[in-house]
């Protein structure tokens, strides 16, 4: 077998491209690795922002993380049971195709909507006189649209789409005697679907949840246009129900703002926050990467698919 | 509880089509078109908090659209050539032991948070292009015009690119996969060495999905916001490619990107209407994009031999 040169040139292209690749991803892990080791600090978790003109008297990232968690945990409560609903009634159900088609597409299209057009839309929605109670509002009566509840619900969009495909994804591929040996058993649908098949394809809404907290994590726009950029603010008298009608912060604003595109100018904060966000990401990939090897162990196939 | 997705959608169109209304209203579809001065328009729009003329609603923003359209189009090029040649390079070429590496790394570079591009693009990046790339010839040749910092087309587009090819990566893999490999296997028993297989048979055979990855790719691109405004420069400037090696460095802004800037003018009415319309723009080009995407994809069904 004779390789010409234009073979070898495209081999060696296909090989450094790949290379270059992993190289990249490499170079982006140490170098936030080297900045955040310099700079990220106990302190700096758990002390609170200050506004502060100079970098030492800013404070640190404490309620920008709890934001950040707080936004994971109300969009997946909200966008969970709303994926696994769908999921299971196309999966099981299906019927009248027309409809199955429309909500398959609709899910498509909001997986396919840039998140900052989620946001704007959010912005719209919340700033209605309608939902006011739902978020901040100036002593006039001005609605702003802000608060952790509505960047929340527009986080759940995000995580929608992700829980949903994998949990389709599992239903269709639970083979169909251990549907047909619970309704021998005098199971009904609904319970089939509750006992047998949800509680099957765990592994896969695990997956599906994971994908879904790490766009939520790491999505900047919907916090920027929906929730501020600053510490969090508690708007009423219930305790509880008024943080979520706040305002507050998560972790990427935070980087955002402290960045040069931002007002802070306190790179060393950003990139203390950056290292400790791309933490959380790693970890998430490494939970989707062992579920799924696990998953490929169990089943026999290959997770060739699964690259991204 | 599934309809409640469609409701949804239907419920982003109209409240993002509403919110921009006044925008067609007062300039139709021109406001597409170029030919005005952008930033002059939106700092008016900007100003006029209060019940604005009708003048204020003029808007021509085709610097926005140039912008989105040159930084993407860019980017999905340069991306689509790196993830052709690094999935066969993953699927055909690699040993197992390496590309158990790669494929993780690709996965780590697809899930990596734009604001951390972003961070990496304006701290790193753009500095260093700003100080070794950039000549102070280049700076003096175009001061009157624009401040060339760095921060603007090239570093827009070498990010971009990072972005959005493990995307193209994924969906590429995926459709290598799914051919049989009894294909490959016939073309080298024929006498062609396994590089040769892949560019005669394999590639042909996936090339709906090359394109569908390319088209959901710029989708993103289109898309992204943050990352840009943070690395593009910031200007309502359209890079002009008459400008030579200049052309690389100039400031821009794309449409994603001028909707996190503008964010906190959006109570002026008139600039609520001009930042919806952009919304607007996107949400379609998104949609449009992923209707051709499923379009250009069908012809794939006849290979896949499971799901």
């Amino acid at each position: 077998m004779s390789w010409r040169w234009g073979d070898r040139l495209a081999l060696a292209a296909a090989w450094a491209a790949g290379i270059s690749l992993c190289a990249i991803a490499a170079a982006i892990v140490l170098y936030m690795g080297y900045r955040g080791i310099q700079y990220l600090r106990p302190s700096l978790i758990f002390s609170r922002p200050q506004a502060s003109l100079t970098q030492a008297g800013s404070g640190g990232f404490l309620d920008p993380l709890l934001g950040t968690m707080l936004l994971t945990v109300i969009g997946i409560v909200l966008a969970l049971p709303l994926a696994l609903a769908s999921a299971a009634w196309i999966a099981e159900y299906g019927r009248p195709s027309w409809l199955a088609r429309i909500v398959e597409s609709s899910i498509e299209i909001v997986a396919g909507t840039p998140d900052i057009v989620i946001a704007i839309f959010g912005l719209a929605v919340f700033q209605t006189r309608l939902l006011a109670p739902f978020s901040f509002t100036a002593e006039g009566g001005g609605v702003f649209g802000l608060s952790f509840f509505a960047a929340g619900t527009m986080m759940s969009l995000l995580a929608l789409p992700p829980i949903y495909a994998a949990t389709r994804d599992g239903l269709q591929a639970v083979p169909g005697h251990q549907r047909e040996a619970a309704f021998a058993l005098g199971k009904t649908r609904i319970t089939t679907i509750r006992r047998i098949l949800i509680p099957s394809v765990r592994s896969n809404i695990a997956t599906g949840t994971t994908l879904g907290i790490s766009r939520i994590i790491g999505s900047t726009a919907i916090v920027l246009l929906l929730l501020g950029t600053s510490r969090i603010e508690p708007q009423g008298a219930f305790p509880g129900i008024n943080v979520l009608r706040g305002t507050g912060s998560s972790l990427t604003s935070y980087i955002y703002e402290n960045s040069p595109a931002g007002e802070g100018g306190a790179p060393q904060k950003a990139y203390a926050a950056a290292f400790l966000l791309l933490i959380f990401v790693l970890v998430l990939n490494l939970i989707v990467d062992r579920i799924g090897r696990a998953q490929a162990n169990a089943t026999g196939l290959s997770p060739i698919g699964a690259v991204v | 509880m599934s309809l409640l997705v469609g409701i949804v959608v239907v419920a982003i169109v109209v409240f993002v089509a509403t919110k921009s209304w006044p925008l067609f209203q007062h300039n139709g579809l021109s406001w597409l078109l170029g030919g005005g001065d952008l930033e002059a328009e939106i700092n008016k729009m900007t100003a006029a908090t209060t019940k604005p003329a009708a003048s204020v609603f003029h808007l021509r923003a085709w610097p926005l659209i140039y912008g989105t359209l040159l930084t993407s189009g860019i980017a999905v090029v340069l991306g689509m050539v790196i993830a052709v040649l690094s999935s066969v390079f993953i699927v055909e070429l690699a040993p197992a032991r390496v590309s158990r590496i790669v494929i993780p790394m690709v996965r780590l570079l697809a899930s990596v948070p734009s604001v951390i591009y972003g961070l990496i693009g304006i701290l790193v990046l753009v500095p260093f292009v700003g100080n070794h790339i950039i000549t102070t010839h280049e700076k003096v040749s175009v001061e009157n015009v624009v401040q060339l910092t760095g921060a603007g087309l090239l570093v827009t587009v070498v990010v971009l690119t990072v972005m959005i090819t493990p995307i193209m990566i994924a969906l590429i893999c995926e459709a290598l996969g799914s051919v049989p490999p009894s294909w490959r296997e016939g073309a080298v028993a024929l006498g062609l060495n396994p590089l040769r297989a892949v560019r005669a048979v394999t590639l042909p055979a996936i090339r709906p999905a090359i394109i569908a990855a390319a088209v959901l790719a710029s989708a993103r691109a289109l898309g992204e916001a943050v990352m840009i405004e943070m690395v593009s420069g910031g200007k309502f400037f359209s890079p002009k490619p008459i400008d030579g090696t200049v052309f690389l460095f100039e400031p821009l802004r794309t449409l994603a990107s001028a909707i996190v800037d503008l964010r906190d003018g959006i109570d002026a009415p008139a600039l609520k209407a001009a930042v919806y319309g952009f919304a607007l723009l996107l949400l379609f080009s998104a949609f449009a994009l992923s209707v051709t995407g499923y379009l250009v994809k069908l012809p794939l069904r006849k290979y896949q031999t499971r799901g």
